[in-house]
């Protein structure tokens, strides 16, 4: 056993204790598009790397997504929820802007009673709540917390702005964070946001303007130059920030599960940070840019077939509206049946 | 000071073209077959590479290596 887990002595280990994902069952393809928009199919997968997206059903929105995920966890693993005294949701695209979607979320999955907030963070918010989730549990407040990142994009999006209504797509993970055995969970995290890049990439509500007077359109905003520079240079600096804090090189890193908006900007930062791609997990190309769904999509599928196992180290890094960045280190422990591939994990059922 | 040389680095590894492609006259969309995201990728290299910021109304400018170049020399 090295030290190299980073977690203090004194610090008892957190870590992801359960994980679910769910994407809704329509599929829209680039072609979809063509009929609409001036765009083309190729262009939209050279440019993003993206081929298809799911959309939410008309009567599907944010929460139902949400809780998609959470049942997806419980199939798994029926116990799961066990001792979840508050849940986070990180979304961009709520059901409402009070109740917040994580006490509808609750209620659906019958943890009426417990703490439970939206976190606001755009894309990086799944990895901001791991690490909100870690302080509730340090501080006492809570034993176990349930951090869901769900978005249902699709109803947000100006479907006629052929900039953004090619990126986003709708889904949801979900994840318990809980007492996970020394030497394995979360090793550091490092967040961030900076408000004058606010304009480059937003969601109007209340007010038309932000600070210095830029004028907000409807839908999803983005400066997709000024995106794309921020992204490339944050996930690379955070990346490493984070490695360093843990007192790890990329070289240690088995895989990184970055934010999944542009297959190109994941290039640019991986040789950034020096991690190859063949370390590093993608779905970009089914499921577009699912903002705070991304990682624990990403996870979940890499957990699926069988990529990620127990000791792995784990990079989580992203970026988003804010703007906002967070990275993480985690060592992987897969104790429990929803933590490991999806066969293994049928094959403990009883027959 | 900004070399053709050390532009030409920038270049060829951005854009993914043959070292002899790149000459002082090369335009990078249409000689050197940049598209939008490659044109950013290049920008940012040069910035990088060479310690500077380039503006976005600066970044549309610079359509020609010479005018990398130039533009870089002008902010050393």
């Amino acid at each position: 056993m090295t030290t190299a887990s980073g977690a203090s002595p004194t610090r008892p280990p957190l870590g992801i204790t359960a994980l679910g994902a769910y994407a809704p069952a329509r599929v829209i393809s680039n072609a979809d598009f063509e009929a609409r928009l001036e765009t083309n199919a190729e262009w939209i997968e050279s440019r993003t790397g993206i081929r298809e997206r799911r959309f939410a059903a008309e009567d599907e929105f944010t929460s139902d997504v949400g809780v998609g995920a959470v049942r997806d966890l419980l199939a798994r693993d029926p116990d799961a929820l066990s001792e979840v005294d508050a849940v986070i949701c990180a979304t961009v695209s709520p059901d409402a802007l009070m109740p917040s979607t994580a006490a509808l979320i609750a209620m659906q999955v019958g943890l009426t009673g417990v703490a439970a907030f939206d976190l606001s963070t755009a894309c990086s918010g799944f990895v901001y709540g791991l690490s909100v989730a870690q302080g509730l549990i340090l501080a006492g407040t809570a034993r176990r917390v349930l951090v869901v990142g769900a978005e249902a994009l699709s109803k947000v999006v100006d479907q006629d702005d052929r900039n953004t209504a090619i990126l986003f797509g709708d889904g949801a993970g979900a994840a318990v964070v809980g007492p996970v055995p020394q030497g394995y969970g979360f090793q550091q995290f490092v967040l961030g946001a900076d408000g004058a890049g606010g304009s480059s990439l937003y969601i109007r509500c209340a007010a038309t303007k932000l600070p210095g007077g830029f004028e907000m359109a409807p839908g999803v905003g983005m400066n997709g130059r000024e995106v794309f520079k921020f992204a490339v240079r944050v996930l690379g600096d955070s990346g490493n920030e984070v490695l360093a804090k843990t007192g790890l090189t990329s070289r240690d890193v088995d895989w990184v599960v970055p934010h999944q908006a542009n297959i190109r900007i994941i290039e640019a930062a991986n040789e950034r940070f020096g991690v190859p791609m063949s370390r590093t997990v993608v779905n970009v190309d089914r499921y577009g840019n699912t903002s705070s769904a991304t990682v624990p999509l990403a996870l979940r599928e890499a957990l699926d077939d069988g990529r990620i196992q127990e000791g792995h180290q784990l990079l989580l890094v992203a970026f988003g509206g804010g703007l906002s960045w967070a990275a993480g280190t985690m060592r992987w422990w897969a104790g429990t049946p929803s933590l490991q591939p999806r066969a293994a994990a049928a094959a403990e059922v009883p027959a | 000071m900004a070399t053709f040389e050390d532009v030409k680095d920038v270049i060829v590894e951005k854009l993914g073209v043959d070292a002899d492609k790149v000459t002082p006259e090369a335009r990078f969309v249409e000689d050197l077959g940049a598209d939008s995201l490659e044109t950013v990728e290049l920008i940012m290299g040069l910035e990088d590479r060479f310690g500077i910021t380039i503006s976005d109304e600066d970044a549309e400018q610079i359509r020609t290596v010479q005018a990398a170049i130039d533009y870089i020399g002008s902010q050393q």
